[in-house]
């Protein structure tokens, strides 16, 4: 890459971070410094502004740049991972989105704790979505790194460590001075990027090939040297029956986990009513959707005008393959429009990176502070005191993800953000759903439902390929693999909910018949929101 | 109209009610009419195609405030015996039991057959299409049908009778002052 994309895609990157400094400095300035307002932004978005901070809290990177470089290596099975992506939004709007905002105020727990003896729930839940938001947050750290050595050419060590300080540095200030309300909207400002940069792309793919997306598929399908192989699943998941159990896995745990990410529930809370929830998980369906179907065609393009080779040359996980395709549509790597396209495309890949690290630092410093903090030191605090724990968490969180994120740094942690959705659909989903809709479930089996859903995946991923055993491995050195999978989902998330049946049928605790009429009463019908 | 929605602003952590608030008469008065020109009830797509057969489910107000005063937990009890509430978790059951159910064996079937049958995948159809691409496509096809089914029939067959619900439970909790919770 050349000095001119680099200068360029620093410059509008600085903009970005111009602005949205603009805005959390704007949001901050009359700040009340209530709970409500630092969890929630005041609960007052509008359906389509949540549907579009939901959007820009879920497209990552990784969707951006990950599955459409999939997409052009491997052909069909980028397609089939991306799917997962989508259908997890119906278990969100089916099951989730419009019972928890009714039911809770600021997180997770709160939805259980109404129900349980509070403590012990809380705990649980707290450190589970802890869990989740650290796995979740190292992955995107590390991946800025990454993305800066790939965009902007600057491999140096140096250069990476300070893209993750900065990144990092920059959420906490995000997160600490705007709360939700600054998080929001440079979420919604980002999400405008994203799908603006997609759309251009897109357009001038279909433009390339006449609006004839046979033709595309075809010349992508002779292009990969697969043939029709290419268009057929296979190619990435369809090896020995490790790789194909290691999938199901994976697409069960990206199904069943989005309902259970806090930083994705957190955005419930944000709007008035639950009504105006399943508004913006339906608007957030119809953006995420489109961009999935964008990616789609962004893989076979850079597949079919770059070639799986140049991109491979590029970056051996494909993770170049949009950018590229960009410098080609513009018109080549020395033209005014390859640069200008090329920096966009990298300017909007780190607006995205900064958006999703702000939404998860402030979904995990609600879960240290609301949850966590409030069970575990009983002390009596006004809900301002719980802001200001809030801050330093989230300050806190920023820094341990920092220094994760450097000591990560030449790990090869693709794996995490597939053991993310694993945790929270084992160790969240199960917890969440059993309080909304078991008349019999106890605090014994809400507890036990979370920690036989969180210690089984953590436990099966240090077992897996992915730490010890293979030359991919964090630690290549040594050998304690006994489990084949390198995403647990497939047995942890049916021991979760195994562990919480098992914990209620042997508690001796009665279930409280009261507290069940209130959660079903309140989750339906809304009475006693706030 | 701010009593009447029963937001505790700041108010105690779990307490299910506005209970701080003085109930006003007015408010007392008119838990019918409460809900329509509140502020949180959205107008926008309220007057949208309310089909003839769908309105209020149960045209019967649920559970009018007792003469006695009752405990706020045995509030929520009440209510959920009532036949309005029973219609309202039916409605949203027999919606969501057979969707979900649906789109998840309709998404495992096409991960485990896309995993072991890709030979059944790649068979074409017309053109570079082969299975593996409409089951694909199909997959985006069929969520964004649910979403907008599942959207259309809360909007015409929930909502209403769920605000009328909330207004009532919160009316009898705000008569059960002092209860628990």
């Amino acid at each position: 890459m050349t000095g001119n994309h680099q200068s360029l895609a620093l410059l509008l990157f600085s903009a970005f971070v111009a602005v949205t400094l603009g805005i959390t400095t704007w949001v901050s300035r009359n700040r009340h410094g209530s709970a409500e307002e630092f969890y929630a932004g005041g609960r007052l978005f509008s359906p389509l502004e949540n549907g579009f901070a939901i959007a820009g809290d879920y497209m990552s990177a990784a969707s951006f740049l990950g599955i459409s470089g999939l997409i052009a290596l491997f052909g069909y099975d980028g397609l089939l991972y991306s799917v997962g992506f989508l259908v997890a939004w119906l278990v969100v709007l089916f099951l989730v989105a419009e019972l928890v905002r009714n039911c809770g105020r600021f997180t997770l727990a709160d939805v259980v704790a109404a129900r349980m003896r509070e403590r012990p729930v809380r705990i649980a839940a707290g450190t589970s979505s802890v869990t989740v938001s650290v796995l979740y947050l190292v992955a995107q750290m590390v991946g800025a790194g990454s993305l800066v050595a790939l965009l902007l050419g600057r491999t140096s060590e140096a250069a990476q460590a300070w893209t993750v300080i900065g990144v990092g540095a920059l959420m906490i200030v995000y997160v600490s001075l705007g709360g939700m309300r600054a998080t929001t909207w440079i979420q919604i400002v980002k999400a405008v990027l994203l799908l603006g940069g997609t759309v251009a792309l897109t357009v001038l793919v279909l433009v390339r090939f006449h609006g004839d997306f046979d033709r595309l598929l075809l010349t992508a399908a002779d292009r990969s040297g697969h043939g029709a192989a290419f268009l057929a699943p296979g190619l990435k998941y369809g090896g020995d029956w490790t790789a194909r159990f290691d999938f199901m896995s994976l697409g069960l745990a990206l199904v069943l986990g989005t309902a259970g990410l806090p930083h994705i529930l957190s955005r419930f809370y944000t709007v008035p009513t639950a009504r105006a929830a399943r508004r913006s998980v339906v608007w957030s369906i119809g953006l995420i959707g489109g961009f999935y179907l964008m990616t789609i065609v962004l893989g076979f393009g850079a597949a079919a005008i770059v070639g799986p080779d140049a991109v491979r040359g590029s970056n051996a996980a494909g993770n170049t393959a949009v950018p590229l395709l960009a410098l080609d549509l513009g018109g080549g790597a020395d033209s005014t429009g390859g640069t200008v396209l090329f920096a966009v495309v990298a300017a909007v890949a780190f607006a995205t990176i900064l958006a999703v690290v702000a939404g998860i630092t402030l979904a995990s410093s609600a879960s240290v502070a609301h949850d966590l903090y409030a069970s575990l030191r009983r002390r009596r605090g006004t809900p301002r005191s719980e802001v200001t724990v809030a801050r330093t968490a989230a300050v806190g969180i920023g820094v341990a993800a920092i220094a994760l994120g450097l000591l990560a740094r030449d790990l090869n942690v693709a794996f995490l953000v597939g053991l993310a959705f694993a945790v929270a659909a084992s160790a969240n989903l199960p917890v969440l759903l059993y309080s909304l809709f078991w008349r019999g479930f106890t605090t014994r089996g809400a507890v036990w439902a979370v920690y036989g859903g969180l210690v089984p995946a953590l436990a099966l991923v240090a077992l897996s390929p992915v730490v010890s055993g293979s030359p991919e491995s964090l630690f290549p050195g040594v050998d304690f693999q006994y489990f084949p999978l390198q995403n647990p989902g497939l047995v942890s998330i049916p021991l979760g909910f195994l562990a919480g049946w098992l914990g209620t049928v042997t508690s001796a605790e009665e279930p409280d018949e009261a507290k069940h009429a209130e959660t079903e009463v309140r989750s339906l019908t809304g009475a006693g929101a706030v | 109209m701010q009593s009447s929605n029963g937001r505790p602003r700041g108010g105690g952590p779990e307490s299910p009610a506005g209970s701080q608030e003085p109930p006003t008469p007015s408010a007392l008065g008119a838990p019918d009419g409460a809900g329509y020109d509140d502020p949180w009830y959205d107008a926008l797509a309220s007057g949208w195609g309310e089909s003839p057969g769908g309105g209020p489910a149960g045209a019967v107000p649920p559970a009018r405030p007792a003469p006695e005063k009752v405990a706020a937990a045995d509030v929520y009890l009440q209510v959920q015996r009532s036949q309005a509430f029973q219609e309202v978790r039916s409605r949203y059951r027999r919606f969501v039991v057979p969707a979900v159910t649906g789109f998840f064996a309709w998404y495992v079937g096409y991960v485990v057959a896309a995993t072991t049958a890709p030979g059944l995948m790649a068979h074409p159809v017309v053109g570079a299409v082969n299975v593996a691409m409409l089951a694909g496509l199909g997959q985006f096809l069929s969520t964004f049908l649910l979403t907008w089914a599942y959207a259309r029939h809360a909007r015409l067959r929930r909502d209403r009778a769920a605000l009328e619900l909330r207004w009532d439970t919160q009316e009898l909790t705000r008569g059960a002052r002092g209860g628990a919770s």
